[in-house]
């Protein structure tokens, strides 16, 4: 496989250090032969060239549609998959120059919780040992009971939990001990996956409450990964809108969502409905046609034009490098909106 | 409202399980005037998809149906099999939220629309097919006439829903029931789809019933919306009433929780929705619900009109008076 080539990243300085730091992060997966097929094999692009920093204490929302490459951001900045390229700096340490045994150690300090709280919990196991398991593996000593009991608590349920068993739960609930369990090891930074997709509008909200609680109280760092702009809007400092691989916007939260520069920001945020009819019938939408091209064979150039209504012959030669718009946000067009 | 063509009178249905009999939809009244988008709002298992099943005819024979549905004069509840299988997809046509498990993956997409034609009207193969390819132009696919020869895995998912939607309206039917129809689709994907299915209602005059849980997609689209929580309508409003002025303490709920621009903090509804295998006496929101009182345990509370809109919460004049 021949190397991809990596554009200088331009990324925005996160204030006091980064936590993360990701830089030219590339990752493509190669497709399986189908059998009496003959010809080359195919690459998905899943994710060219992205880097981005994540302070303490933050939040990122990670943006865009299915295939946009953001759950497998999450996935490889944690090297749960083995990024093809790039670098992924944790408080100071490459994780790819890690060995297995080192990795170990650092992943106490990163934990994911993930969008199905069905599939994410062991049904044979009681809640707490659930709980515990982080403990176990990472062979930390003390009282695993006590620490459980607290970090139940910590996420609004009670003590004696600990002894039922998931399919006692409901969704939220049992997200809630997801979360818990991330949080037995005291991380530093938390990739949340889709982490309230799969919940009620009513139960969401005491969900996306939780996070932004713990974090008031905990310190830690959030990667918030959502197809959901309103809860990301919510919940992140800064937010990264990625389409098909790449960031093409990133910025302050609200700055992005009030003054997108991206054609995509604007037609994603103009496409997601609004709960209030008077501003629904009154905003002018930007539709956007077709689907989101295959990243097996992504657009030459930027990878939007295809599907954007500003498109020249420059688009298709030249693909745009995020640049510094006026509001402060970086973004990724040769024709901005300003 | 234009005269109703639907009309929902009592509608029950209740599933025999192994833990006794459970009532998912609990005596529900609908009207729906020809031509109109309405929206049926609730949360999962409060019986919105399970209350249109029942009116096609689509539910296993663990469930119990009770109460009528009148299609266009036309009673659905306790028609024979061969009466509906005349009813759906020429009179009243339903769309899912996975649109791949409604299409056949051997069979091509021109052919399965012409079949859906030929069931139900006389028409040659060579007419349907040709009427097949206008459908599909209809619905927004580009290349129509090629595209019919193609099979569903060459569609992405928002092509198939519209492929879907085209067979749907094969026939004409005067009602149209889409049940989360673009839920599984990206929000750009979804507002195309949002697109054609009010083109499909202002262009043919098809009623809709739009089920969903996404309040965002009710404030674009519908005219009246009605609110179902455990098995019955708590609320039903014009959608800017329902907005402005909610009447029902768990309409208030589900506005509270939706994130929105400019608000500071969620407000969850506490707890969780009932048991429907043992529910509540009295209202079923009333564990829920902070305005509670205890003439709330006492009878389950009917939808009665407070201002334009009707509520099924004994205190919502009271609780409208600004305090």
């Amino acid at each position: 496989m021949t190397q991809p080539e990596i554009t200088t990243p331009v990324v925005t300085p996160a204030a006091g250090g980064a936590l993360l730091s990701v830089r030219g992060l590339v990752k493509q997966f190669q497709m399986k032969a189908v059998r009496g097929m003959t010809g080359r094999k195919r690459v998905v692009q899943a994710v060219s060239d992205v880097s981005f920093d994540v302070a303490p204490g933050e939040t990122l929302g990670l943006v865009g549609e299915s295939g946009s490459g953001k759950t497998t951001v999450g996935r490889c900045v944690l090297r749960l998959i083995e990024p093809t390229a790039g670098q992924v700096m944790f408080e100071g340490v490459d994780l790819a120059k890690l060995s297995f045994e080192e990795l170990r150690v650092v992943r106490r300090r990163m934990q994911i919780v993930f969008q199905d709280p069905y599939a994410s919990l062991d049904p044979k196991m009681t809640v707490g040992a659930s709980i515990a398991e982080p403990l176990v593996v990472q062979g930390v000593g003390g009282d695993h009971n006590e620490k459980v009991v607290s970090l139940l608590e910590l996420v609004g349920l009670s003590a004696d939990h600990a002894r039922r068993f998931p399919h006692e739960f409901s969704g939220g609930q049992r997200q809630r001990i997801g979360v818990a369990r991330a949080l037995a090891l005291d991380p530093a930074l938390i990739v949340l996956d889709e982490p309230v997709s799969a919940l009620d509008v009513s139960i969401q909200a005491g969900v996306v409450n939780l996070f932004n609680d713990l974090q008031a109280r905990l310190g830690m760092s959030y990667i918030f990964i959502a197809h959901d702009l309103s809860v990301v809007r919510h919940t992140a400092d800064r937010v990264a809108v990625m389409y098909l691989g790449k960031i093409m916007e990133i910025g302050d939260a609200e700055t992005v969502y009030e003054h997108p520069t991206h054609p995509y920001t604007k037609a994603l945020l103009s496409a997601v409905p609004l709960p209030n009819p008077r501003v629904e019938r009154s905003r002018s939408r930007i539709m956007l046609e077709g689907d989101v091209p295959s990243p097996v064979n992504p657009p030459s150039g930027c990878r939007f034009r295809t599907r954007c209504w500003k498109a020249t012959d420059l688009c298709a030669m030249q693909e745009p490098v995020l640049e510094v718009r006026s509001h402060g946000q970086l973004s990724a067009c040769h024709h901005p909106e300003e | 409202m234009s005269e109703s063509i639907l009309q929902i009178r009592d509608l029950t249905v209740t599933f025999a399980t192994p833990l006794g009999p459970l009532v998912a939809v609990r005596g529900v009244d609908l009207d729906v005037g020809a031509g109109e988008l309405v929206a049926v709002v609730g949360e999962s298992g409060s019986g919105k998809s399970v209350s249109f099943l029942a009116a096609m005819g689509l539910l296993p024979s663990t469930a119990t149906v009770q109460g009528s549905v009148m299609l266009d004069g036309v009673q659905l509840v306790g028609a024979s099999a061969k009466q509906m299988r005349s009813v759906r997809g020429r009179l009243l046509s339903m769309i899912f939220q996975d649109p791949l498990s409604a299409l056949n993956p051997v069979h091509r997409i021109g052919a399965q629309i012409s079949e859906m034609l030929r069931a139900h009207q006389k028409m040659s193969e060579r007419a349907a097919r040709a009427r097949a390819v206008e459908l599909l132009e209809v619905v927004g696919i580009p290349q129509p006439g090629d595209r019919a020869m193609q099979y569903p895995h060459e569609f992405s998912g928002g092509m198939r829903q519209r492929v879907v939607i085209a067979m749907a309206i094969a026939n004409s039917p005067k009602v149209l029931i889409a049940d989360e129809p673009t839920t599984a689709l990206d929000v750009t994907v979804q507002a195309q789809i949002l697109e054609v299915i009010q083109k499909v209602q202002k262009q043919f005059g098809t009623a809709v019933v739009l089920i969903t849980h996404d309040l965002g997609v009710v404030a674009r689209v519908c005219d009246r919306v009605n609110v179902m929580y455990a098995g019955r309508f708590v609320e039903r409003a014009a959608v800017s009433d329902l907005f402005d002025a909610p009447t029902h303490p768990y309409t208030r709920g589900l506005l509270a929780s939706l994130p929105q621009a400019g608000k500071e903090r969620l407000v969850p509804i506490v707890g969780f929705p009932p048991n429907m295998l043992r529910p509540p006496s009295g209202c079923a929101f009333r564990a829920r619900c902070a305005d509670a009182i205890s003439d709330c345990e006492h009878a389950v509370p009917e939808l009665r009109a407070v201002g334009a809109a009707q509520s099924a919460c004994i205190r919502a004049a009271e609780l409208m008076q600004p305090r």
